[in-house]
């Protein structure tokens, strides 16, 4: 800081223009802050206001009554969410965390930036650009709109956040764990994935929850892939109900009801994202596998 | 690649005896790191396939439109007669739009977050802000159709109409649902975006540049703008045009607010249409192979055109913040 009392005292006559215009560019900034947060707020006010009013047993049990009646749930688009989401994770971790894994211990050459590269490109493609090409790869294969097909498409845009986070986050692990175990003789397969995979686990998870949670959401790319349903379905291969996509249905449609029901999914879809990730981390936290990051 | 050969074989403890053994072998560390670079091939092997299958299958709706399938005004399935330019132009539109919404409000927030705001309040800030970017589109949209398209239709379309209609462009009945609330939203949900960026290049400001200005009498907006935004000028652009790159794409909550028709006009409360929301609506309906080539040649043409933007994003972002830890400044 400078020496303020060592400055002249003809230093304090800063013009009226510059002071009213330094006052003007802080009242601005400060009212942009106040404009940005107010969606925020009246957002997330409206979820819970008319999300908790239209939250019902029904809702959570039953599955949708025909256009026009009332009552219904989206019970099956819960469990169609559960479904799609975990095939999407059981393809689409692994794959991301092995890739994760090259570029931070092998990456270090023209192949693994390429991968890089290639990876921040796939996290900019837009979501139903995505959604084509799952239905190109396997709905077309398959003649079937299937739960398969929207977890395909939720697998390849979970898999680029999910390694560049890895790789990130096994960087911060430090030189000389892995010299230690070297050291002691380890393989490196051992050393990779006991000390180092192991160390940065907490990360790890948290990268993985992030790619979780920007899917969890996702319509676009399962409006022709797993196409929604009115009924329970449990097989992957026919088409299966989401809740992001049964939002968008009943938002669109003229039904009253179904408004109100929209607002009730959106309210727990909101919830069960918060939630998966805030379990996980608290798993983390309190297991044994509490890392460096 | 092996790791250094165990050398220690004789005298070591039971449980570094047991790691060793458990897993001594060349064969075990080949074929893991063949399962890791199999891992890292799949990314790469994901962009090829998505452009192959874009690629061939658009064939057939290129050969019978070629160029002028992004010229041609008219979108008619029942007469397999095919033209994007009514998508391109909205597509184009409501990206501007939101910008020109949202530009000054996330550099403000990135600005105050970095330059003003008192410390205790900075990273609950942060936080709110990184919170919007965690909403679903489809919220944002169910949202923007109960609560933002009442507002606008009878209060703020009213009075833009009688204050600015003699643009052209606040002309119209005002519906509500139409260009100017696709813009809208979009525009929320691309500040979180900017502003991230706009905070991440202005940490990376040397503080001894503002410690300068300041020391030549500079006011504190003076030393922003002197000091901070110059230096920051490309990392802020390189912000913007990577929330152009998720405008351009967005689909769920443009489609539900942007009314869906395939027209070009000139005024904001017009409804309109984009490239990804005439994917949603009609992509699982499309019946004919040329219909669906067709769409999918709207696809390809998102595809190229978010990477391009995306790149040159990436390639400014990274010239600001070019190897030096993100908080470099406290």
């Amino acid at each position: 800081m400078p020496d303020s009392k060592a400055a002249p005292p003809q230093k304090l006559e800063i013009s009226l223009w510059r002071k009213l215009t330094n006052h003007l560019a802080t009242a601005f900034a400060v009212s942009t802050v106040v404009i940005v947060l107010a969606p925020l707020v009246a957002i997330f006010a409206y979820l819970v206001i008319k999300g908790v009013g239209s939250l019902n047993l029904a809702f959570l049990t039953q599955t949708p009554k025909p256009p026009g009646e009332i009552g219904g749930g989206m019970a099956n688009a819960i469990a169609g969410s559960v479904l799609i989401l975990t095939i999407g994770s059981l393809l689409g971790v692994p794959l991301g965390i092995g890739a994760g894994i090259y570029l931070a211990e092998f990456g270090q050459n023209r192949f693994g930036n390429a991968v890089r590269f290639v990876s921040d490109v796939l996290n900019g493609v837009p979501s139903i650009v995505i959604g084509i090409v799952a239905y190109a790869i396997v709905v077309l294969r398959q003649k079937h709109f299937s739960a398969l097909a929207g977890g395909t498409a939720l697998a390849i845009m979970m898999i680029p956040t999910i390694t560049r986070t890895t790789e990130e986050m096994l960087l911060l692990v430090p030189n000389t764990l892995r010299e230690a175990a070297y050291g002691l003789g380890v393989p490196r397969w051992r050393t990779t994935l006991s000390i180092v995979l192991r160390t940065a686990t907490s990360g790890v998870i948290t990268g993985v929850m992030l790619a979780f949670a920007r899917v969890a959401g996702e319509t676009a790319p399962l409006l022709f892939t797993a196409f929604g349903n009115q009924f329970w379905n449990w097989r992957l291969d026919q088409p299966t109900a989401a809740l992001p996509l049964q939002i968008f249905t009943y938002a669109i449609s003229p039904y009253d009801d179904w408004h109100r029901q929209a607002w009730a999914g959106a309210l727990v879809l909101i919830i069960l994202i918060v939630s998966a990730v805030a379990a996980v981390r608290y798993v983390v936290r309190r297991g044994t596998l509490g890392g460096v990051a | 690649m092996t790791g250094p050969q165990p050398v220690l074989k004789d005298g070591v403890k039971r449980r570094e005896s047991l790691l060793v053994r458990a897993s001594d072998g060349v064969l075990a560390d080949r074929l893991f790191s063949w399962i890791i670079f199999g891992c890292a091939l799949i990314v790469l092997v994901i962009l090829a396939l998505i452009v192959w299958q874009l690629v061939s299958r658009s064939q057939l709706s290129w050969h019978a439109f070629g160029w002028k399938f992004f010229w041609g005004q008219d979108w008619d399935p029942v007469n397999d007669h095919y033209g994007a330019l009514a998508f391109v132009y909205g597509t184009i539109v409501s990206s501007v739009l939101a910008l020109v919404i949202a530009i000054p409000l996330s550099v403000g927030v990135g600005v105050f977050t970095t330059e003003m705001c008192p410390k205790w309040l900075r990273g609950p800030l942060s936080f709110t802000t990184e919170l919007l970017a965690a909403i679903p589109s489809v919220i944002y949209g169910l949202w923007a159709i109960f609560v933002l398209v009442p507002i606008l239709r009878s209060y703020v379309q009213p009075l833009l109409a009688k204050t600015l209609g003699w643009t052209g462009l606040f002309e119209g009945p005002p519906y509500g649902i139409g260009m100017l609330a696709a813009g809208i939203i979009l525009a929320i949900m691309i500040i979180p975006i900017i502003s991230s960026i706009t905070r991440e290049v202005l940490a990376v400001v040397p503080q001894h540049q503002r410690e300068a200005a300041l020391a030549l009498g500079a006011t504190r907006w003076e030393m922003i703008r002197l000091a901070v935004l110059r230096n920051a000028r490309a990392g802020i652009v390189g912000g913007i045009i990577l929330g152009l790159g998720r405008a351009l794409g967005e689909t769920m909550a443009v489609t539900m607010v942007i009314g869906n028709r395939p027209e070009i006009a000139k005024s904001l409360f017009a409804p309109g249409y984009t490239m990804a929301s005439v994917l949603a609506n009609e992509f699982s309906e499309a019946a004919g192979d040329l219909y669906l080539s067709a769409l999918i040649e709207i696809g390809l043409a998102l595809f190229l055109v978010t990477i391009i933007v995306n790149a040159l994003a990436r390639f400014l972002v990274w010239s600001v913040t070019r190897g030096q830890p993100v908080r470099a400044r406290a």
